[in-house]
């Protein structure tokens, strides 16, 4: 088995927050350059520049998990992944009818834009990506564990849009694949302070809007090969394969 | 005053915990982050949320609310529902505004 280094949370230029240097292009050769082996794309309630990125990635030896970060209507923040481009586009359409429409005004969130593999602007989407959607964090895990996904909260310790800062702890009975923490804690100090979810997988990752950011922390999965089923397995523990770090 | 009086003068509805109506009141507290709630409520308080997860009724267990006004005609979800009734905790509901039940909550404590 090998070790690979993963960075699962990567905001594009398509997120109103990411910057505009955040093109496919740009954050795959700053993946290659971090020595990055896995890479997540997770725009804000958007999976569109996910098959870009994972055909990018491929070129340059990098496996791309694509997905989403979603808000959830508690307001948290998750992170949703799936393996096909069937199953993306399922999940966009889930994504589609939740989404509550209010139109961004770039000026103050920033552009919302789907480029090609040469940074061309294909599209601008209109409705803005940030807001919570209409489906509460159940009914998230639900359709993304129906259409073969992974579920993981994001930044789960932050003190804005987390699952602790929404709903004060962690459910009883979240069918999270693993939990997420932020690059501004360590994961003896947050079971120090939350010692009842020391069961759960944990995953650190960049959270990057920026170039310079990507890789800054980043997950250590041992395992067979860089793939969906492997990195699944390896978020249960499963056949050997495990989370080395954080 | 006591929850069932707040049912009685509001008009409110009750989702859960009828028989625990009788608890008093000792004040209010509007918020929907449950981390804020669990930080800085005190015992014997109506809680005025729109949040419908489990973990409402979960925190307020927790902080020995005296109850929790789900307010804009918002119903339980389902989870939350079963916890309410399996912990007793009453639930009420309105299709007030979060303002405005929380002034005439306040008005009626202030009678007292």
């Amino acid at each position: 088995m090998n070790d690979y280094r993963a960075d699962l949370h990567i905001h594009s230029v398509l997120s109103p927050c990411g910057d505009l240097e955040m093109s496919p292009r740009n954050i795959i050769s700053h993946a290659v350059e971090k020595k990055i082996d896995i890479l997540g794309i997770t725009d804000h309630n958007s999976t569109r520049h996910g098959p870009l990125m994972r055909r990018l990635g491929r070129e340059k030896g990098i496996f791309v998990l694509t997905g989403a970060e979603v808000t959830t209507r508690e307001e948290v923040h998750c992170l949703a992944f799936f393996e096909t481009d069937r199953q993306l586009k399922l999940f966009q359409e889930f994504l589609d009818d939740a989404l509550i429409p209010f139109r961004n005004d770039p000026r103050r969130f920033g552009h919302q834009v789907v480029v090609d593999e040469n940074d061309n602007i294909l599209d601008e989407v209109e409705n803005l990506l940030v807001y919570a959607i209409d489906r509460d964090i159940d009914q998230v895990e639900e359709m993304v564990h129906s259409l073969g996904g992974l579920f993981i909260p994001a930044h789960i310790n932050r003190g804005m849009n987390s699952l602790i800062s929404q709903l004060g702890f962690v459910p009883e009975g979240i069918k999270a694949d693993a939990l997420e923490i932020s690059r501004h804690t360590g994961k003896k100090e947050f079971l120090g302070d939350n010692p009842y979810l020391s069961d759960f997988t944990f995953l650190q990752n960049s959270d990057a809007h920026f170039p310079d950011d990507i890789g800054r922390v980043h997950s250590l999965f041992r395992m067979n090969e860089a793939s969906f089923s492997e990195i699944k397995m390896a978020l249960a523990g499963e056949g050997g394969r495990r989370v080395v770090s954080p | 005053m006591t929850v069932a009086d707040i049912v009685k003068e509001l008009g409110l509805k009750v989702f859960s915990g009828e028989e625990n109506l009788d608890g008093k009141v000792t004040g209010g507290y509007v918020s929907d982050l449950l981390s804020d709630v669990m930080g800085n409520a005190a015992e014997g308080m109506v809680w005025i949320t729109l949040q419908t997860h489990r973990n409402v009724t979960a925190v307020a267990s927790l902080k020995d609310l005296a109850a929790i006004i789900l307010v804009k005609g918002l119903v339980p979800d389902d989870d939350m529902a079963g916890q309410a009734a399996m912990e007793g905790i009453p639930v009420l509901g309105t299709g007030m505004q979060a303002f405005d039940v929380a002034g005439k909550l306040h008005n009626l404590l202030n009678r007292e």
